[in-house]
Parts: C-alpha cells; structure tokens; sequence
C-alpha cells in the first residue's frame, strides 16, 4: 500500500521541478506582485504615523489578491490531457494530492509575500512598534488559512463555467473570519499599543487553520470524485 | 483466431453491469445496459456518437457515477476498490506534457506504490518506445503519445484494460502495433476493453465485437460484420 | 397534501395579518426609539427564520454527504445520538462554564432538536429529496436574510444616524449572507453532475465558518467598540410576546413558500428524468 506521505512528496517534487522548468508563472506572477505594491502605493500615500495604521489591511489585501491569481493555476496542468482521471482511477488517496497541492501554493505565496513585504516597507516606512516577533506567526497561519481554504475551491471550480471567478466568489466569503484576524493582528503589532494584544487573533488564526484543513482533508476525496 | 474461443472453457465473468442508467440532465447517456464480460477476453466497444460507449467505460472505471443500477468487477460493487485490478486511458493522454515519458511513469508508479524505475523501463520498452528519451510528452506525435499512455496504463500490471478510443487520431502503423501488443495481452490472460470507432482495426484480434446505440447492447457477435439497422 | 395547502394559505395570510396588526398597533411604544422601533418585529423574526432555514440546509447537505456510503450513513447516526445525548448532561454538568444568558436547558434543547431534524430529514427524504431540500432551504433562506439586512440599516438611520454600524449580529448575518448567495451562485454555474455533492461541501464550510465569524466580529467589537443595533438586554414580555408572534407567522409563511418551491424542483426533476429515458424515439437520444 503505497504511504498517502509518499505520494504526498512525490507530487510537490513533481510540481516544483515543473514550476521550476518552466519558470513563466512564477515570474509573471512575482512581477504582478511588484506591480500591486506599487499601485497600492500611488492609490494611498500616507505618513508613517497614519501608514502604520492602515497597512495591516492593505499588505493583507495586496496578499490576497496575489494567492488568488496564483491559486486559480494550481490544477491548470491537471486539467490540460485529463490528468485528473489517472489520479481518481488509481489508488491513491485523494487527500494526499490536496496536500501536495496545498504546501506547494503555500510556499509559492509565500515568495510572492517575501518578495512584496520588503516594498510595502520601504513605500509605507513601515516600523513595527509591538513585538515584531509575532507577525511571523501572523504571516504563516494566515497563508495557509488563505491557501488550504483556495485549494480546496480552486478544485470545487474545476468543473464549473467562469472558472477563475468562481475561486473569489467562494473564498472571499469562508476567509472573513481569517481575514479580519490577519488584519488585526498586523496592525495591533504594527501599532504597538500596549492595552492590547494580536494573541487573541493569532489563537483565533491557528483555530481556522486546525478547523478548515481538517474539513478539507476530509471533504476533498468526495469533492475529487464529484463527477 | 476465433476458433480458439470455442475451445476455451466458458469462464465466469469478471465485469457485470445491470440496468445501467446515467442521466445528464435532458441526456440519458445510458439507459439499462445489461451486459457481462469475461476473463482473458478481447472486446471491442462500438456505436455512433452518443451511443453510450464513453459513459460505459467511464462508469466501469469508476469515473462516473450511475444513476441507477449495478456494477461488479472482480467481485468489488464499487469500481473504486477494483482499481488496481485496471488500467485506464482515454483519448486525452492522462500525461503530463512538460514531462519526459520516464519521469511521467515514475509519478504515476509512486501512485500505485511502485518506486521501481526497471518497471517503468520495462513498460515504455512494452510499447515500443525508448526509455532513456528525453523529450518532453508533449512533443510526441499522437501514435507515441497514445503508446505512451497505454505505458502508463499498464504500469501496474493490471487484470483488465479499459481503452477509450486509443486509436483515435494515431498513424496506422501505430495503431497496428498496438493492436498487437493487446492482443498479445489478452493472450497472456488480461481482459481488454476498447471502445473505438475503427473496428477494421480490431479483425482478427478482438474476440467479440459489442454493439451500442442510444445507451443500450443492441447486438454482440463474434463477427465484425453486422447489419446496422435503421 | 394538495388540499392542505390552500388552507395552509389562508391560515398563514391571517395569521401574518394577525402578526402586523400586533406589531403597529398593540405593542407598546418603545421608550427612547418610538414608532421606528416596530421594524424589530420585522427584523428580528427574519433572522431567526434565516437561521433556522441554514441550519435545515446544513442538516440536508451533510445528510446528502453521509448517505452517498451506507458506512458513513451508520456512522453519521451515531455520532447525532452522541452529541444530542452531549448536549443534554453537558448543559447541566458544565452549567457554571456557560455564559450568563444561557441555560442548560437550552443548550438541551437545541441539542435534542437538531438531532430530532436530523432524523426526521433522514427518514421523510430520498437522498435527492435531501439536495432539493438543501437548495430550497438555502434559496428561502436568501431572502430572509436580505429582509435583515435591509431593515437593519433601515432602524438604524433614523436612530443613530448611520447606515451601518459593524453591529455583532448584523454583521454575522451579512458574513453569512455572502456565504449562502456564493452557495447559490456555484449551485448554479456548477455541471449537473456534481452540483449537489458540492454544495454540500460548500454548506458544511459554511457552518464550520458561522462560529469563527461570531467571535472574530465579537472581538473585533471589544476593540472597535460600534453601537448596538437591536438593543441589548431583557425585553418587555408583551413585546416578547408580539415578537413569538411574528415568529410564528414568519415560519408560516417560510414554511408554505419552502414546500412550494420543493414540490416546483421536483416537478421540474423529474420531468427531466422522465424526457431523458424516454427519447427512445429520437435518434441520438438527445432532448431539444
């Protein structure tokens, strides 16, 4: 029987060996990163004082458009030649795949997101005031919140007509809660003021991520074979 | 050729379907196909467009869902617990183009839990393609490509084959070739099932011919010739 | 059945007239807001209407989830009977850990409630009654949900000012809003094949965000303090009593539209199926 960890591994080498061949998409992509910051940048220009308050919602807003472009391309080269098929018909779970699927885009957002925070620093003068430390936790918990949850509807998409529209429309909605806690996280840290803290988000970040990777892990076998 | 089957002893059927009915939405694809297939035996899949051949194959490999009815292979209800008793292809590839041959066989073997690259090797080598080439699949020409898949299908050494028009598009010296290798197979004691438009293919090494139209069996004979009706 | 419902009809328009009277008229006149406070009784009946119907849809589609395997079907029963019997000792033997409003026996109550719809659902649908269950209950619940959100706004104005206001429940409902119009929107972009399983899949998200929703907007208020829309607190038992009223009417009223567009979908369902297997007539099989 071959281990679900295994095939896991397999298909986020064969994934990463492919992006890295054809390196298109990544650079396409890191290139639209760039561009976001910047017209972000030019639509609200504030001080350092006001920008610290603010740009906890616009980093986080900037990285969601950002997944969802990369998120809409995650089974693109499983749908070209029916590739899907070969997986439902052999015997490999079907989690393992959503897996696979699911570090991939993760580490892919997560070098867009490397690649725009340095800019909106430097555009926004931005200077943590709280415990810098902990957006670190911020950043990871709500990657993945943004990522497990757009893997599982970029696969729910697949099948329906206006593919890529389709991804946004359920998302947006299922990441509020994320959303809202990643915002607010980044800006109390950002801002640094003393009668609050980001645990209270980051606990609440950490309970979505628990909640919807176990939904998904367990809903994504029946999804895959929907037909 | 046919001769050989009357000398075969009747052999319990592997794969059974009963009143099979799919329905997409307005489209009944099929609708109350009985019908038995049995070991080690060669079939072919016929009909016009719409006939029903696709959804068939399709429901047999536990791709789609019937509506209605029942199907048994080797003994499994659902067509999923059976999956590595078959092999699958269908016109699309099931191939990764940005991949070689070697490498796509190498995924798809760690699927089935194979982590032997001789196995891949001697797959490819099966079909009559080189393992060591380089080229990505998607540079193949059609015959090497539909090869290739059937590489892939074969990787596990499945008891059955479900071929969903592999012949389609590929050069006849290609097409030949592999209507050899497969009889070769059904020799060898697997049970193949093609779906295809080009039954000429077929003579000779296919051992029944099933006819389909509008989601039904209308007629299976040992014999390529049949009298459509109407 | 197809008598019971004009009756039904009847009953459900006096009773709503019934309920409008009670509220313009009989309740009393609130003290701080005046007049403007009687769309509460419009208001607030909508949404436990729009509650009850999403849970309903929950219920169907994990129901349509379970029962496609006759494994996780026996499982699924099991694990309802568990909580209902969790939620009744555990209301009582956790009583001190519960919030101040909230009593065992309504914890109880929900418990043994949802597992009764549960079974109820389980016992009188098909598995494609369930779906069509799931997208009627999503699609009444739409609208009810609408109607909140537009008379929130509307009491709001004329008493704070303000349209909006991030208001806990008002804003819980507008989450939970977007959450059901994108259920509806991938019912009906989705191939025919798939879309019950996958919204479904949707529905059970859905739920799995409502608690989430409710505390991230709840602590994002204790950061953010925003008026309350809908006032807080006890309320006068004779406008308590108005508002089961209009409850009642509501449900009425849900209910008969609900059945309605039940007995509509699966009309139109089995026409389909009935067209499709009998074109043995039209060559190629096709239906235009």
């Amino acid at each position: 029987m071959s281990a679900p960890t295994g095939i896991t591994r397999a298909t986020l080498t064969k994934d990463l060996r492919l992006e890295w061949r054809s390196k298109d998409a990544l650079n396409s992509m890191l290139f639209f990163a760039l561009l976001v910051v910047v017209v972000f940048s030019f639509s609200f220009d504030p001080n350092a004082e006001e920008s610290r308050v603010i740009a906890g919602g616009l980093v986080w807003v900037a990285f969601l458009f950002a997944a969802v472009v990369a998120l809409n391309q995650t089974w693109a080269r499983e749908l070209r030649n029916q590739v899907l098929d070969a997986y439902r018909v052999s015997p490999a779970p079907a989690n393992a795949l959503f897996l696979a699927k699911a570090i991939g885009n993760f580490l892919f957002v997560v070098v867009l997101e490397a690649v725009m925070t340095p800019l909106f620093i430097v555009f926004y003068k931005l200077h943590a005031l709280g415990p810098a430390w902990q957006l670190f936790p911020v950043a990871v918990l709500g990657t993945w919140a943004i990522v497990v949850n757009g893997t599982f509807f970029a696969a729910m998409s697949l099948r329906t007509r206006s593919r890529e529209i389709m991804l946004p429309l359920l998302l947006f909605p299922i990441t509020i809660p994320a959303l809202l806690s990643m915002v607010e996280a980044t800006t109390t840290i950002l801002v640094g003021d003393p009668s609050t803290s980001a645990k209270f988000w980051i606990v609440l970040l950490a309970t979505y991520d628990v909640v919807f990777t176990t939904g998904s892990l367990a809903l994504f076998e029946t999804v895959l074979h929907a037909e | 050729m046919t001769d050989a089957n009357t000398v075969r002893a009747h052999a319990d059927p592997i794969i059974t379907v009963a009143n099979l009915v799919k329905q997409f939405g307005r489209f009944a694809a099929l609708r109350g196909v009985n019908a038995s297939f049995e070991a080690a035996r060669f079939y072919a899949i016929l009909g016009d467009n719409g006939a029903g051949k696709t959804t068939m194959l399709r429901v047999l490999a536990g791709l789609v869902r019937p509506t209605r009815g029942e199907v048994s292979i080797l003994g499994h209800r659902h067509p999923r617990k059976a999956c590595r008793e078959f092999g699958y292809m269908a016109h699309p590839s099931l191939l990764y183009d940005e991949m070689s041959g070697m490498e796509n066989l190498r995924y798809f073997g760690q699927l089935y839990g194979i982590a032997d690259d001789a196995r891949c090797s001697s797959s490819i080598t099966a079909v009559g393609l080189d393992p060591s080439l380089e080229r990505p699949v998607g540079q193949y020409s059609q015959g090497m490509r539909q090869r290739m898949s059937l590489a892939r299908a074969l990787l596990h050494d499945p008891k059955i084959l479900l071929l969903d028009e592999p012949f389609s598009n590929v050069d006849i010296h290609s097409a030949r070739e592999m209507v050899k290798l497969l009889a070769g197979m059904r020799d060898g004691g697997k049970t193949i099932l093609v779906v295809t438009h080009q039954a000429s293919l077929l003579d000779g090494a296919a051992d029944e011919f099933v006819w389909m139209q509008t989601g039904q069996i209308i007629h299976r004979t040992r014999d390529r010739a049949f009298m459509e009706t109407a | 059945m197809k008598k019971a419902f004009p009756i039904l009809g009847l009953l459900t328009a006096v009773l709503l007239s019934y309920a409008l009277y009670e509220a313009l008229v009989v309740a009393p006149q609130e003290q701080t807001m005046g007049d403007v406070q009687r769309i509460f009784y419009y208001h607030v009946p909508s949404a436990w209407t729009a509650f009850l119907l999403f849970a309903i849809n929950f219920l169907a589609s994990v129901l349509y989830l379970v029962r496609r395997n006759p494994q996780t079907d026996r499982i699924a029963n099991w694990v309802v009977m568990a909580l209902a019997v969790l939620t009744c000792t555990g209301g009582y033997v956790f009583r001190s850990a519960l919030p101040k409003d909230v009593y065992p026996s309504s914890v109880a109550t929900t418990g043994i409630a949802i597992a009764g719809l549960y079974f109820l659902i389980r016992k009188y649908f098909s598995e494609q009654g369930t779906d069509i269950l799931a997208l009627t209950t999503a699609e009444v619940g739409v609208v009810f949900c609408t109607v909140v959100l537009v008379t929130g706004p509307l009491w709001a104005r004329p008493v704070w000012g303000i349209w909006w206001t991030w208001d806990l429940r008002l804003t819980s409902t507008l989450v939970l809003w977007l959450i059901y119009v994108s259920y509806l929107v991938l019912r009906r972009f989705s191939s025919s094949g798939e879309t019950p399983v996958l919204a479904a899949a949707l529905a059970v998200f859905g739920a799995l965000d409502v608690p989430l929703v409710y505390f991230s907007i709840w602590f994002f208020r204790t950061q953010h303090p925003q008026p309350v829309i809908g006032g807080g607190g006890s309320i006068d038992p004779r406008m308590l009593h108005v508002l089961l009223i209009n409850w009642l009417a509501f449900l009425c009223f849900a209910f008969l539209v609900c059945w309605s567009r039940y007995r509509l979908e699966r009309i139109q369902r089995d026409v389909e199926e009935t067209q499709a297997l009998e074109a043995l007539l039209e060559p190629g099989g096709q239906v235009r």
